[in-house]
């Protein structure tokens, strides 16, 4: 039996969370106080992910310089520095509406980076 | 002179949520007055995830959080200035304000919502020794830079404490491409959220020096090297134990200052501890018809609790504005007093008859605690004992008071907020 003590990153609670792991396989979730903190240590322990924040150039807007991007859901762990990679010298054009997609399938991941700003 | 019943200062999460909930009690005249291009405060720049779960139940980034209140702005029409700055507020609620359009103007306001925020202690407050070299930022000004201007402030980055910002700016500028050496922080714990520096700090393997400070910074154009040392229970650095780092930016994240100058000039009461003002159940300031909410009244780590504050002003300007409050007549007041580890409350006064249900005090402690409790007295009487695994200074905890608790202990003139083993 292996035991795992992880903070949950689910919500700002931060809830202290202890993971009991048989042969790979998770067993037993406790410390959380709901139900996003199970998954999230159930992922955490097997296939960590995250979701990735960045902002990138964007044309003839005339209020914003850049717009604000994420990746849609969540991506492996390993994969956040190709995503950033791959948002390296994107220029969009105004306008940008929140949502819109920015980057179809950011490095492989099969995620896209939509906007999460107006301009 | 301009006539609004409500006039709002900041258009950041606080102004606009008051805003929002002074319109649905209904309130028709309102104003906000913001001093950047566009409305949403700090968190346009706040581009990383994690906002809302309370508000809206999903994880949204910054700009999203603010373009949902925005948006509720725009679809009740509520008037806002941008680019505006407010220069001074008379006690009688004349607002003295001005922009590029309408050049110094006056507005007589019949209540006044402060919500301006808050903002960083900048180098000039810490009293660091060495040069004043290019490249020392504050971590707020840096994530301005990266996320909203485009500019890189440094490739080599040494970042001075552990506030929420910092900690989501080792994360940005490791990103971006730039390497974070380490974090240090004067105190023995963070002071930021545990989930920052799991996912800011340990996915990105770097180093968190606690009771850590910098005693040097080298460069005379530029930022070349700074030292950090370790340092005593009295914060002094402890010779023998410093550590040089060769780097070309400093960020600082030590600490955020509620900005109160206008509110101090029109004559508003500030607790030293808060920096912010005083406020009752309502939100009141002691100048009746100014209310207080958001960073402004106190630094909050979590929108949510900024917007379901600021809401809660609103509600009670607009009932101050449209006649529907009643009159205090008793005059009674309850004093909230702190002790063992609680370091303050908001509101630091209850006045029953104006109470709605409940009232939510929140609060702070001065250090960590492990496995002790939270407790409430009213009077005498303990009235909620609440175990807590573990309580922190980066943290702010709330207790839900009842009216009818309150009502029940009678003539009690002090309700205590502690911990307990």
């Amino acid at each position: 039996m292996e035991i795992r003590e992880l903070t949950c990153i689910g919500c700002p609670m931060g809830c202290a969370l202890t993971v009991e792991m048989d042969q790979g396989v998770v067993v037993n979730v406790t410390g959380n106080t709901c139900n996003r903190g199970k998954i999230y240590a159930e992922k955490e322990v097997t296939n960590p992910t995250r979701i990735v924040t960045s902002s990138v150039m964007v044309n003839g807007s005339s209020k914003e310089k850049m717009v604000s991007v994420k990746t849609a859901s969540d991506i492996p762990k390993t994969e956040i520095f190709a995503v950033c990679r791959a948002l390296k010298g994107v220029t969009v054009e105004a306008p940008v509406k929140i949502g819109d997609v920015i980057l179809k399938n950011a490095a492989g991941t099969g995620v896209d980076i939509i906007a999460t700003k107006n301009a | 002179m301009k006539n609004y019943d409500i006039v709002i200062i900041g258009g950041g999460p606080a102004g606009l949520a008051a805003a929002v909930a002074a319109r649905d009690a209904g309130t028709e005249s309102i104003l906000v007055l913001e001093r950047d291009k566009m409305l949403g405060g700090i968190l346009n720049q706040c581009i990383h995830n994690g906002f809302g779960l309370h508000t809206f139940k999903e994880e949204l980034t910054g700009p999203e959080y603010a373009g949902r209140f925005i948006e509720q702005l725009e679809e009740r029409n509520i008037t806002y200035k941008l680019n505006t700055m407010v220069m001074d507020i008379f006690p009688e609620k004349v607002v003295t304000a001005m922009n590029r359009e309408d050049g110094l103007f006056e507005i007589q306001a019949k209540a006044v919502i402060l919500a301006m925020g808050c903002r960083e202690r900048p180098r000039g407050a810490l009293n660091i020794p060495g040069y004043r070299p290019a490249g020392i930022y504050t971590a707020g000004t840096a994530q301005r830079l990266v996320n909203m201007e485009g500019f890189m402030p440094g490739k080599k980055v040494v970042i001075l404490g552990s506030g929420d910002i910092g900690l989501i700016m080792a994360r940005r500028m490791t990103l971006e491409g730039a390497e974070v050496q380490a974090v240090a922080e004067l105190m023995p714990y963070s002071g930021g959220l545990k989930r920052n520096i799991v996912q800011c700090l340990d996915d990105f393997n770097i180093p968190l020096k606690l009771s850590t400070t910098v005693v040097d910074i080298e460069g005379k154009e530029r930022v070349e090297g700074i030292t950090l040392a370790k340092v005593d229970e009295k914060s002094r650095p402890i010779p023998g134990t410093e550590e040089h780092y060769e780097c070309d930016t400093l960020l600082l994240s030590c600490g955020l200052l509620p900005e109160n100058e206008i509110s101090s000039q029109m004559g508003v009461e500030i607790n030293g501890i808060t920096r912010g003002p005083f406020v009752n159940e309502s939100l009141e300031t002691n100048i009746e018809g100014v209310f207080a909410c958001g960073n402004v009244l106190h630094v909050h780590d979590l929108v949510d609790f900024v917007s379901e504050e600021a809401a809660l002003a609103g509600k009670n300007a607009a009932a101050y504005v449209n006649g529907s409050r009643e009159e205090n007549v008793s005059g009674r007041e309850i004093k909230i007093v702190t002790k063992d580890g609680v370091r303050y409350t908001v509101p630091t006064v209850i006045r029953p008859e104006f109470m709605n249900d409940t009232v939510v005090i929140r609060f702070r402690v001065g250090g960590v605690y492990r496995d002790c409790y939270v407790s409430a007295y009213i009077g005498e009487e303990r009235k909620i004992h609440r175990k807590a695994r573990i309580l922190a200074p980066g943290e702010m905890e709330q207790v839900v008071l009842k009216k009818s608790d309150i009502e029940a202990a009678g003539d009690v003139c002090e309700i205590t907020i502690c911990l307990e083993s």
